[in-house]
């Protein structure tokens, strides 16, 4: 600005000042795009009417009607279309959550394995990433499903484990807790013997960075943790009764089911996105220089800390960028679902709600803006810890 | 790729939505004649009503109604192409125009026929709601099934008929909603549910395809009315009319005793006025549809009249072997009753 302003001005008209004209063509450009998105809109509205379709977001409190196989909050057929919509919400968060922990596990893993001075183990983890990688999702989470999952055996020839666990073509079976008498005792419990835990090893800490002496963290916590809830079993009895799951009719009654469905996703997409963020662990930690390994072990560093106090908060650096774009295939990926019939987003609502309702552009409209809200969220949140752990340079 | 591909789908339908015209009366009839075809939606493989043999020809009561517009429109059975529709993409493969007429087992509603912008033209089948299980699980009657876990196929009346039952009968029940109908045949083989529950015409279909038929049983319970026809856009009544009349004309050509056979001779040789009226020897009832004059003629005898196709995809003469019951004439004790042509 200070530049131009000093500039001697130009004698021809306005249009040859190129900040005149870069100004006009910007607000022409965004006036068209305005124009030719309100052209759709009511164009669109328009044709609705005429044809006589039904428009508008009502629906939305109307009865559904039918039922759900799984569902996090309570629900009944009498529950409106709304609430239909936040099961399925809940159902594609849930999947794309537990699937983006289970991938990082596996992934870190593959990683480092692929790196691993151990022939064996260095092969397996190539062959791993090379099959799991090269083959389409859908096709994976119909492996899980259909040739896994549904030739598990039947409820009554199910496979059990100690009478308490049980797994068949239904999906698996577990005891469920409930409140019992010692209940908050035991919580109070298990609340004091953290708390106990972050005090010793911050104490610890700043001992070791005052003396250099270190003090068993690992053995205090793990001694914390059984004493003090196990004193409050002794003396207030038992925290949970346990609803084992019963054969009582065509299946199970009781306890909690994870339906094969949810299994049968889980497994491939993590198994599927774990083998690219292999690869990706692996290229960041050779990104970071081999010096540093080498000046690490001559300062006397075993194998195992300097990997994870030298080489790995380096390698995040280059780690994250490409593990957000993971995190993100991994939950659009879930929407692979209603392949097999797990209510997610896009076979509750942008299925059978779309289908009952015939109203396919308001549908679609709304799970398009839920998955993009969905993955902006995950880009916010990794870019922040993108931040946190970014090289801080003096 | 069926989801990829459906919502691929239900997204172009909703730009077309967005960018084309309006529908207006006339226009459908004017499009199909120019690009010379009908283009029919069906459903994705469900034998007697639309499938595919192993030549690739579709067969099936809903994809001889597509084969009879084309007849009545163009004088010949073979100018329709077809498109296999999931029960989840086919009112907006309608809507959007991607089809001329929806002849997919599809049941009439208030609110398909109110709020979707869908005119049905009538009944090609009058079908009820039944459960499929397997004879090990020894139940006889739907009422037994309290607890059971239930295949079904997602965005169909169904979905919603299933719950009414059961809360109906305060029974409790767990849905698995599949996208196909060959998900939830394969899954209720892997024991994966107890019931499949589907129209008892889809039922029969299925019961053949699964690996070993006789070891399932179709429940005598009818929990709904499920009436299937064919569907086409709001807003042209003239379209509406042919695809409407070409089911009466079938129906009517069975009351009068004109099968493919006979067809041609009766036109010439026919002394009863409304068979004449009918297959065009008297009147020009063709041209008040915008129709050749041999419009029924070319049905009949291309296509054949109402019990032919019946007996042919889903009665006697087929592997499904379906009671003609509520699919019967009027006056034979059924429901199929066509106005007369005058």
């Amino acid at each position: 600005m200070q530049t131009t302003a000093n500039a001697p001005r130009s004698r021809g008209s306005v249009w040859t000042d190129p900040r005149v004209r870069a100004w006009a063509f910007q607000i022409i450009a965004v006036a068209a795009i305005v124009a030719f998105g309100w052209f759709l809109f009511h164009n669109t509205q328009v044709n609705l009417e005429r044809r006589g379709i039904v428009s508008g977001f009502e629906f939305l409190g109307q009865s559904a009607g039918f039922g759900i196989s799984q569902h996090l909050i309570d629900y009944s057929e009498s529950d409106t279309y709304g609430r239909v919509f936040v099961i399925g919400l809940l159902n594609t968060l849930l999947v794309s959550v537990i699937g983006i922990i289970l991938a990082t596990i596996l992934g870190f893993i593959l990683g480092v394995a692929r790196l691993s001075p151990n022939w064996l183990i260095r092969k397996l983890a190539t062959v791993y990433i090379e099959v799991f990688r090269n083959i389409p999702p859908l096709l994976q989470i119909f492996f899980w499903y259909f040739a896994v999952m549904l030739s598990m055996p039947g409820p009554r020839q199910s496979l059990g484990l100690w009478d308490t666990f049980f797994i068949n073509s239904r999906g698996l079976y577990m005891p469920s807790p409930s409140m019992a008498e010692g209940f908050w005792p035991f919580l109070i419990a298990v609340l004091l013997a953290i708390a106990g835990i972050v005090v010793v090893y911050r104490r610890a800490k700043a001992h070791q960075e005052a003396t250099g002496e270190r003090f068993p963290v690992l053995l205090t916590s793990i001694a914390l943790l059984l004493v003090l809830p196990g004193a409050s079993l002794l003396v207030f009895g038992t925290p949970f009764h346990w609803d084992v799951p019963q054969l009582a009719g065509f299946n199970f009654r009781g306890g909690w089911v994870v339906i094969p469905e949810l299994v049968a996703l889980m497994l491939a997409l993590s198994i599927y996105t774990a083998a690219f963020i292999g690869e990706t662990v692996r290229s960041g930690i050779q990104a970071v220089s081999h010096g540093q390994t080498e000046a690490a072990y001559s300062l006397g560093l075993r194998p195992g800390l300097t990997l994870r106090l030298v080489v790995v908060p380096q390698a995040l650096r280059v780690i994250v960028p490409p593990l957000t774009s993971q995190y993100l295939n991994l939950t659009k990926n879930s929407s692979l679902a209603a392949g097999i019939g797990y209510p997610d987003m896009v076979s509750l609502f942008a299925g059978t709600v779309l289908n009952q309702t015939g109203q396919a552009i308001e549908v679609m409209a709304v799970t398009m803006s839920v998955y993009l809200a969905i993955s902006i969220s995950i880009s916010i949140l990794m870019n922040w810890y993108n931040k946190r752990i970014a090289l801080v340079e003096r | 790729m069926k989801m990829v591909r459906s919502t691929l789908a239900v997204l172009t339908a909703a730009i077309a939505l967005g960018v084309s015209s309006f529908a207006q009366a006339g226009a459908t009839l004017d499009a199909v004649k120019k690009k010379g075809f009908v283009q029919c939606g069906i459903s994705d493989g469900l034998p007697g009503f639309s499938y595919a043999d192993g030549k690739g020809n579709y067969l099936g009561i809903d994809v001889d109604v597509c084969r009879a517009v084309a007849a009545a429109v163009f004088g010949d059975a073979s100018k329709v192409k077809f498109s296999p529709l999931t029960a989840k993409e086919r009112f907006t493969a309608l809507q959007s125009g991607e089809v001329d007429v929806l002849s997919r087992n599809t049941t009439w509603t208030s609110s398909r026929d109110a709020a979707m912008g869908l005119n049905f033209t009538g009944v090609t089948y009058y079908d009820g709601q039944g459960f499929l299980v397997n004879k090990k699980l020894g139940v006889s009657s739907a009422k037994e099934l309290d607890g059971a876990t239930v295949c079904i196929q997602a965005g169909t009346t169904t979905e919603l008929n299933l719950s009414d039952y059961f809360r109906a009968n305060g029974m409790k029940y767990t849905p698995i909603t599949y996208d196909t109908s060959d998900e939830s045949a394969k899954s209720l083989e892997a024991g994966r549910c107890d019931v499949l529950t589907s129209d008892q015409s889809q039922l029969y279909a299925q019961r053949i395809k699964l690996a070993s038929p006789d070891d399932y049983v179709v429940l005598p319970e009818v929990i709904s009315k499920e009436p299937l026809g064919p569907a086409v856009r709001q807003g042209d009544e003239e379209w509406f009319d042919i695809v409407r009349w070409t089911l009466f004309a079938m129906v009517n050509a069975e009351e009068l005793g004109v099968d493919s056979k006979n067809v041609e001779e009766t036109a010439k040789t026919t002394k009863n006025p409304d068979v004449a009226r009918l297959l065009g020897a008297e009147g020009d009832f063709g041209k008040d549809l915008k129709l050749p004059k041999d419009w029924a003629v070319q049905i009949v005898k291309q296509v054949g009249n109402y019990g032919e196709v019946f007996d042919r995809n889903v009665g006697a003469g087929s592997e499904l072997k379906i009671e003609r019951g509520l699919n019967a004439l009027w006056n034979k004790g059924g429901l199929q009753y066509a106005p007369p042509v005058r």
